[in-house]
């Protein structure tokens, strides 16, 4: 099954995928982690995240548009937290299909499949001579995607009024105190940080969106001036050095000038609850490690019985 | 025929090829360890090799055996395996005698 997702986007296939987020056996388990589309994280897709219904709305349709650009081709995952967004009641605003049929406009394939009068080949072996060059463009395309992630996000808000970027910050601009995650979990983290903002304690949230390609560059610029910063990882890379945001995001902070630590926290794996008090619990050890440096321990599992 | 590679700025994406029959110009001879050799005293031209040969590298004029396509025979030996037992006008030799001549 996994070599699929890549061969999709080694043939530079626009697929969109809609990623209904969930643990993977064994044992048994099909409640929410992101330990099925982390697993796929270098498969070549790019990775967009939803907070919500909404957005999980919202980011399909623009997730067509974005594969489909001329300069990107790859497939799109939409990923959602399952059962937690995906078997949840919320309130969520349906668009008409005209606007959206607008919105997206048609697709144009370089070498249709059906084009009989230009006929090529597709899915070719591809040996030692040539597999690098077309890794290569991949890699290229998914650097292009950066941009046009951000024209879309912003023509979506300017045409339907909700706009999206690579990742949404809250109360971030002067936070002393941050919170990085993806998923349904940052609606927690966000109701903490304006519990804690009532108390006068500088707290904030980046929540991610897109998750691959990684916005490196932006993140360091939006926490780099954080004086403690900890990532919620919804998925463990067994054997890693903490979970893969953590990783990401530690490596987008690392050699800046006076870059604030940051640590790991694995939790809600196999669907087990996330709370207000789990984040109260985060942003207290945030506090502490603002006042005595970073434990020796900077990845954890929380949510876990010991 | 040697071909010029393009650099992957000028590649099509996707790993497509827009144009037909580059096999031909593909040489895969190289991956040879094993070479067939034909001896015209002993071949019946049953033509079995030309049948049989996965690579269409057995070369036939006018029904007759002319000589194998080097430049992507990959030397299996099936040619050889094929060719009857009372016959054996084919021979897998190391590639690597051969090729110092």
């Amino acid at each position: 099954m996994w070599e699929r997702l890549y061969i999709a986007s080694g043939n530079r296939l626009p697929i969109i995928m809609t990623t209904v987020n969930r643990a993977l056996s064994a044992p048994i388990n099909i409640h929410c982690d992101h330990s099925d589309a982390m697993g796929a994280r270098d498969a070549g897709w790019i990775q967009l995240y939803s907070e919500n219904a909404q957005e999980a709305y919202d980011n399909l349709i623009q997730a067509v548009r974005i594969a489909e650009h001329r300069d990107v081709r790859l497939p799109v995952m939409v990923c959602m937290d399952g059962f937690i967004i995906s078997h949840s009641i919320e309130r969520m605003e349906m668009l008409d299909d005209m606007p959206v049929r607008n919105f997206i406009g048609p697709f144009k394939a370089n070498y249709p499949l059906l084009d009989i009068n230009n006929p090529v080949t597709y899915g070719p072996i591809d040996l030692q001579d040539y597999y690098i060059e077309h890794k290569r463009q991949q890699a290229e395309a998914m650097k292009l995607a950066g941009p046009v992630i951000l024209e879309i996000g912003k023509e979506f808000g300017e045409t339907f009024g909700r706009s999206y970027g690579f990742f949404e910050g809250y109360m971030l601009d002067d936070a002393e105190l941050v919170i990085v995650g993806l998923g349904s979990s940052t609606g927690t983290v966000r109701s903490v940080v304006d519990e804690l903002r009532a108390k006068g304690i500088a707290a904030g949230l980046l929540k991610l969106r897109t998750f691959r390609p990684f916005p490196a560059h932006e993140i360091a610029a939006a926490i780099g001036g954080a004086k403690a910063v900890a990532v919620l990882d919804r998925s463990d890379s067994f054997g890693a050095y903490g979970g893969p945001l953590f990783s990401e995001v530690r490596s987008a902070l690392f050699g800046k000038n006076d870059a604030p630590p940051v640590v790991d926290y694995i939790y809600g794996l196999g669907g087990r609850d996330f709370g207000i008090a789990d984040v109260h619990g985060i942003f207290d050890d945030l506090q502490d490690i603002v006042q005595n440096g970073a434990p020796e321990d900077e990845v954890q599992y929380i949510t876990v019985r010991e | 025929m040697s071909v010029q590679k393009k650099g992957w700025r000028d590649l099509p994406t996707g790993g497509l090829i827009l144009e037909a029959g580059s096999s031909h110009t593909y040489k895969t001879g190289g991956w040879r360890t094993y070479r067939p050799v034909h001896n015209p005293q002993k071949c019946i031209n049953c033509l079995a090799c030309w049948i049989y040969c996965p690579d269409s590298s057995v070369i036939v004029t006018d029904g007759k055996f002319v000589g194998f396509d080097l430049d992507h025979c990959k030397g299996c030996g099936v040619c050889a395996y094929e060719c009857p037992k009372k016959v054996r006008a084919i021979t897998m030799t190391e590639e690597a005698e051969e090729a110092k001549d």
